[in-house]
């Protein structure tokens, strides 16, 4: 009785240009830095000027992704909307937080105050479609957009919901970005995107973006793949991460055998790649692998760009060269798996099927 | 699906009373916690009243047993110390027994700690601990921790005032459909300098007790709280023969779509949240014998939320009050705290006094309960609603 | 007084983020709420500070915002009579 779950439409602003979909990756853009920011549309061209002065860089990245993604699946409304965010509206959040304590508690404006409220993306882009169905704002670190994920999974699955838009979203923040530089979490040095996983260094090079996507119970054309199934753990630790990656094939009926890529989410800190090399030269190393983060960078959804990463290959079938992780080629991309975490924590394994 | 949600544990900590007992001791002598704030140095300090809890984190920090060199944040000390407590009113002595997941909302996270150091941590090294403890998701994180939830599901939800009835709609999925045998669920925020502000910012603070539903309200005052409630699916409290609270048996989220923070006129959201809970619950109007209200006591939600109230149950209006008059507006961490007051509700066939209120209001004839009323109570309604539109509504039964 | 209105306009389309217009755009009897430039609620909050910031002027209940903000001329007989800076 429970109903297969697609993938009917993608949008997607990241530190690539990725927000035209008739294109994949055409360009690499090679970053040298320790922080990289997304390559912007020109968000006059989907947001009226009215409704984008009081929107924040993160709401329009997000509302502008949904508008892409629900184009392509030919919808002009959804039932749900479900939001994945680590952070939030830093930004926002930044600039009231120095503003009291700048100004001692005086001439404060409510406009960032209201952004830097975490679901304040779903309900822009609720206000935008006009959409009056239920709206969820998950902010789970590195599971955020995976919760979002499961959610919408289980009531399309159910037939609660047909249609759902489920998306990550993070943004920059001049002043997290310095204190995360601080404790480390962001590389010391400058490092080419390409060169990532050679950095030998602790911390990653931090990105932003929004991704999103249509999910509904109907396979149509536009339709790029099935989600299978997603998974979270709060904690795992490395020792069980190849079990815990089998076991949940297992729970799908599926061997290692079965799958034909691997979607790692590895950022080049060597204190905590080794939680991939688990799956990268033991379980999966007869499988083809592909990384990503050196193109978006590091942000607590950046696994939404994973998402839309495999949502492309197998839509298209093919693989962009600059993603490869590894020397084995698929001849054919029916099953992906995903797995990501970051910092040790928050780990998810996603399954995606060809259609 | 069809399987039952029961609520087999529960634990709060508010303004007024450090646990479930103490709790609703004050809810039925009409004792409210609204205070000028003392742990937070603000220059609103009397333009403001707040509903604080009287231990200081260091106190906290000593219930849990925590190291000297922890990184919590209050909003985690708040969620850790009422989560144990619903672990331990469940009778929950291996937490492993059971696929249990964590479900926990909050608004402010670790602000409490980044508006104190944010500028501090770029030299100081004693205090950059907290840079890690700001993002939303670490206070669940250590709630897991102190459970001993491992290797499961957890997460946090955010949806500014509604986001712990959504965590307890989602932990009711959950069970329902199976992933989950038991799902605790709830949620956690602490008083800070940026919600005081941010709420003067919108001049929606109330300078004295906030008085829901009365025609002179001049807005809320803020506090802080966390509850958290242990979901079990049937299997479990037939396996373990255990004592059930109350079952959850509706709930339903709906987007107002009018404003990024006020409500519509007419309570849109807050009318299909109301109905679909119901159909959900598979109800009519009638069978709500108390509406627990998300009653702010600012203009603008207490006249959309009663005329939706309107909507919904027409002439006949079961008793409604908003217990924000007691424990102020708790924020992400309202819907669990209101949620606990639902069941007690229905444990103790109580209405609670809507506090404060003195005048009608001018829009509509419906008047919150205003005595406490003994009665025999079946199903209770708890509404709970935020910003950018976000409208919830889950009911609570005394039977399956 | 034109002085005053014209700063008033520029201070507007500071405060709130109307980045596409200029002083021009705003006539001095335009509705600035519901129809005309089509502020809102959030728009006021940010115009009270305004008034606070640059004037002076401390209004207490948003209620009061509605008559001073109706235009800019309504803006600027108010701010002139009661500015203290």
């Amino acid at each position: 009785m429970n109903r297969n779950v697609y993938i009917n439409g993608i949008g997607s602003i990241s530190a690539q240009k990725t927000f035209e979909n008739n294109e994949f990756l055409n360009e690499f853009v090679d970053h040298e830095a320790q922080v990289i920011s997304v390559v912007n549309p020109n968000y006059k061209d989907y947001i009226p000027p009215a409704a984008a002065r009081r929107m924040a860089s993160g709401i329009k990245m997000s509302v502008v992704a949904s508008k892409i993604a629900l184009q392509e699946a030919g919808l002009e409304q959804v039932d749900a909307i479900i939001t994945g965010t680590g952070m939030g509206c830093v930004r926002d959040s930044e600039k009231f937080v120095s503003a009291i304590i700048d100004d001692d508690e005086q001439y404060l404006t409510p406009t960032s105050f209201i952004q830097s409220t975490h679901n304040t993306v779903g309900g822009q882009i609720a206000l935008e479609l006009q959409c009056k169905g239920y709206n969820f704002t998950y902010v789970h670190a590195s599971n955020s957009f995976e919760s979002a994920l499961i959610d919408a999974k289980l009531q399309l699955e159910l037939g609660e919901e047909h249609t759902i838009l489920v998306g990550g979203v993070d943004e920059l923040g001049e002043h997290t970005t310095a204190l995360h530089k601080i404790i480390n979490h962001i590389k010391p040095e400058i490092v080419k995107a390409s060169q990532l996983l050679q950095s030998k260094t602790e911390g990653a090079v931090f990105g932003e973006g929004a991704n999103f996507f249509v999910l509904s119970n109907e396979k149509q054309p536009s339709t790029y793949a099935e989600v299978l199934s997603v998974k979270i753990y709060n904690t795992l630790p490395k020792a069980e991460v190849a079990q815990a990656a089998i076991q949940f094939l297992k729970s799908n009926n599926l061997e290692v055998e079965d799958i034909d890529l691997v979607v790692l989410g590895n950022n080049g800190d060597v204190k905590f790649d080794s939680f991939y090399d688990e799956l990268i030269s033991k379980v999966f190393n007869n499988t083809q692998q592909v990384y990503y983060k050196h193109l978006c960078g590091e942000f607590n959804t950046a696994s939404s760009f994973g998402f839309w990463l495999a949502s492309k290959i197998l839509k298209t079938q093919i693989l962009p060269d600059c993603v490869k992780l590894n020397h084995v080629n698929s001849s054919a991309f029916k099953t992906v798996l995903l797995y990501n975490q970051y910092r040790g924590e928050n780990h998810s394994f996603t399954l995606l099927k060809q259609c | 699906m069809g399987k039952g949600v029961a609520i087999t544990g529960m634990g709060i900590i508010s303004a007024i009373g450090n646990n479930v007992a103490e709790n609703y001791q004050s809810l039925i002598e009409g004792k409210k916690g609204i205070t000028r704030v003392s742990k937070i140095k603000t220059n609103h300090v009397n333009d403001i009243m707040v509903g604080e809890i009287a231990f200081t984190n260091q106190e906290l920090e000593q219930q849990l047993g925590l190291s000297s060199n922890n990184n919590y944040s209050r909003t985690a000390l708040l969620g850790a110390i009422a989560a144990k407590q619903a672990i331990k009113n469940a009778g929950i002595i291996d937490i492993h027994a059971y696929r249990t997941g964590l479900v926990s909302a909050t608004s402010v996270g670790g602000m409490d700690m980044t508006e104190r150091y944010y500028y501090d941590y770029l030299e100081n090294k004693e205090t950059q601990k907290y840079i890690e403890g700001h993002h939303a998701g670490d206070s669940t994180q250590k709630i897991a921790e102190q459970l001993g939830i491992e290797q499961s599901f957890v997460t946090t939800i955010s949806t500014a005032c509604s986001s712990a009835a959504n965590a307890i709609m989602l932990g009711a999925r959950l069970i329902k459909s199976g992933q989950l045998d038991r799902v605790i669920v709830g949620g956690t925020d602490c008083l800070s300098k940026f919600t005081i502000n941010g709420f003067k910012t919108l001049m929606i603070l109330s300078d004295t007790y906030n008085a829901p539903f009365d025609e002179n309200r001049k807005g809320l005052n803020l506090g802080e709280a966390a509850a958290f409630l242990v979901l079990e699916s049937d299997a479990v409290v037939k396996a373990e023969n255990k004592e059930v609270l109350g079952y959850v048996k509706g709930y339903a989220n709906a987007n107002d779509a009018f404003h990024q923070t006020a409500s519509s006129d007419h309570g849109d959201g807050a009318t299909f949240a109301m109905e679909k809970a119901l159909k959900v619950a598979n109800y009519a109007p009638q069978d709500i014998d108390y509406i627990n209200a998300h009653g702010t006591a600012t203009g603008n939600n207490d006249l959309s939320e009663g005329r939706a109230i309107i909507r919904v149950f027409g002439n006949d209006v079961p008793d409604f009050s908003s217990t924000k008059a007691y424990t102020g507006h708790t924020l992400a961490a309202a819907g669990a705290i209101e949620a606990v007051y639902s069941v007690l509700a229905l444990q103790h066939n109580v209405v609670y006094p809507n506090l404060n209120f003195k005048t009608q209001m001018k829009e509509f004839s419906i008047k919150p309960q205003l005595n406490i009323k003994e009665k025999p109570l079946k199903n209770v309604m708890s509404n709970s609603f935020g910003f950018g539109g976000n409208c919830s509504t889950v009911i609570f039964s005394k039977e399956q | 007084m034109e002085a005053l209105k014209q700063e008033l306009k520029k201070n507007i389309i500071e405060q709130i983020n109307l980045e596409d217009m200029t002083v021009e755009d705003i006539a001095n009897e335009d509705l600035l709420f519901g129809g005309g430039l089509g502020l809102d609620s959030i728009d006021a909050l940010e115009l009270i500070v305004m008034l606070d910031k640059n004037y002076g002027i401390r209004l207490t209940d948003p209620k009061e915002g509605r008559a001073i903000f109706e235009s800019i001329n309504t803006m600027a007989a108010y701010v002139a009579e009661h500015r203290t800076k």
